[in-house]
């Protein structure tokens, strides 16, 4: 508040208002950084031609082991979040907000319910903010699930027939947006779209935050202009030993070999190298590390984060994590490859969620890139990988066992 | 649009599947099971010489997680 003032909310009678927030978000290009890279005003459009009194959420979820940004965002930059957050309820109609912060992450609920309160001090209580804490698992953050818990059901993803199907708890609407989707918002309502656009491409217009790990001297998060080369990322966090492989998006994401670093960090270089911006994170696995046995654990993780829900994600994860494990191990029989790849065929596109689809296509950038390191565990040569310390942060699998879904 | 252009597609609710398998009893043609057992569909529309057989795997489906979507171009 003290850097940027008060958000600029409509006073009475200032009609247009609405209009004019959604095109200014429209102008600036902004995209959703929650991880599906949505159009933004495209997702407000679409909540204002349906009419009703809409819930706002703020998706500050984080089940990303690997990404940061969210706390970062709620310690530092709260009413910046905050501020987006009244300004799309103002637009959309909205009567009440929540800030969704998982269970396992007290400290950024603290930060959220301290904004809340210095908001209600200062006469920016409308409409009613609530902090809400939904369980923190790896896909209660997705968004028809964070729905479900909202609606006070079981945090699990919902089957929808077609994508289209707008969210709802008991026929109100619910927008759901990222932490830092509404930060944006907040500084293009202020500053205005031309401003917004002044940093990142034509294309992938701003800024966004990325959560970088792995082999530097300044690890965490930092703000980049979209089209900013992976290696200047890493560069500007301090390379301090050979990279190997970095992973790029998140533990739904791909590896990426070291030798296309040079990718400018934005949707569309990306998507020709196979990769996406996802979480924003960009985790560096060390050359001496081995790139198998990071794969075999997070995907050991991503089935133990199953909801249980739909079969080949309940059994098609763990199978696959298990070829993964043996794989990494150097217990290797001849038909194990074709038969994980046929397994990952056969499990990609359905499940309710995209959570089974995103560790498909982790494990299958992992057979690309680490595909020597395939050939040479096959040959049964003892993996030091596998023994050592992770490198990606894994939750060991009896304490979210520990964690409901309510 | 002429209804001899539209696209029918089989779908499973994935939620509510529990693997009962009969859709690939009573409708080989487009469904087979995954080695857990559970269905997947033909990526095809149904050709209509299937729209009776679809139709009672539909119905006999015990989870009633079967059903048909007619797919839709953009625009």
């Amino acid at each position: 508040m003290a850097t940027h003032g008060p958000p600029p909310l409509p006073g009475r009678g200032m009609r247009g208002w609405a209009d004019g927030l959604v095109q200014s978000v429209r102008s600036a290009g902004l995209t959703g950084r929650g991880g599906g890279g949505f159009p933004t005003a495209a997702k407000l459009d679409a909540l204002r031609s349906g009419g009703g009194r809409p819930l706002l959420a703020i998706n500050a979820m984080e089940g990303e082991p690997a990404s940061r940004k969210d706390r970062v965002l709620l310690a530092t930059a709260s009413h910046l979040v905050l501020d987006g957050a009244q300004l799309l309820a103002a637009a959309v109609g909205a009567k009440e907000i929540v800030v969704c912060v998982a269970d396992d992450r007290p400290d950024s609920a603290r930060a959220a319910a301290a904004a809340v309160a210095e908001r209600d001090r200062i006469g920016l209580g409308h409409p009613p903010v609530r902090v809400v804490r939904p369980p923190g698992r790896y896909v209660t953050g997705e968004e028809s699930a964070l729905v479900a818990w909202l609606a006070g059901g079981p945090a699990h993803p919902q089957f929808r027939a077609s994508k289209g199907v707008p969210l709802t708890i008991r026929r109100r609407p619910v927008l759901v947006h990222s932490a830092e989707t509404l930060a944006h918002v907040a500084l293009i309502a202020r500053y205005g779209p031309a401003w917004f656009r002044s940093a990142g491409t034509a294309d992938a217009p701003g800024t966004c935050l990325v959560t970088v790990s792995g082999p530097v001297a300044h690890p965490g998060v930092c703000e980049v202009e979209l089209g900013t080369s992976v290696s200047a990322i890493f560069d500007h966090a301090g390379v301090t030993a050979p990279i190997g492989a970095v992973l790029v998006g998140g533990y739904g994401g791909t590896w990426v070999r070291s030798g296309l670093l040079d990718t400018p960090y934005a949707p569309k270089p990306l998507a020709a190298v196979g990769a996406s911006v996802g979480a924003g994170v960009l985790a560096a696995l060390p050359a001496s590390s081995c790139g198998l046995a990071e794969t075999a654990r997070v995907a050991t993780y991503m089935a133990n984060e199953s909801a249980g829900q739909c079969g080949p994600c309940v059994f098609g994860l763990h199978a696959v994590a298990e070829d993964l494990v043996r794989l990494a191990r150097g217990d290797v029989d001849s038909r194990l490859e074709a038969r994980l790849r046929a397994r990952l065929d056969s499990i990609e596109g359905r499940g309710a969620c995209r959570h089974p689809d995103g560790v498909v296509r982790f494990v299958r950038s992992a057979l690309e890139v680490f595909a020597r390191d395939v050939v040479d565990h096959g040959r049964h040569r003892p993996c030091a990988g596998w023994m050592g310390p992770p490198v990606l942060p894994v939750t060991p699998a009896s304490t979210a066992a520990v964690a409901g879904w309510r | 649009m002429s209804v001899i252009n539209r696209k029918f597609h089989l779908r499973v609710n994935p939620v509510a599947c529990d693997a009962f398998g009969y859709c690939a009893e009573l409708a080989p043609e487009l469904v087979t099971l995954d080695e857990w057992g559970y269905p997947v569909i033909a990526d095809h529309p149904i050709p209509p010489q299937l729209f009776d057989v679809v139709q009672r795997a539909v119905r006999e489906c015990p989870r009633q997680a079967l059903f048909v979507q007619e797919h839709r171009r953009r625009g």
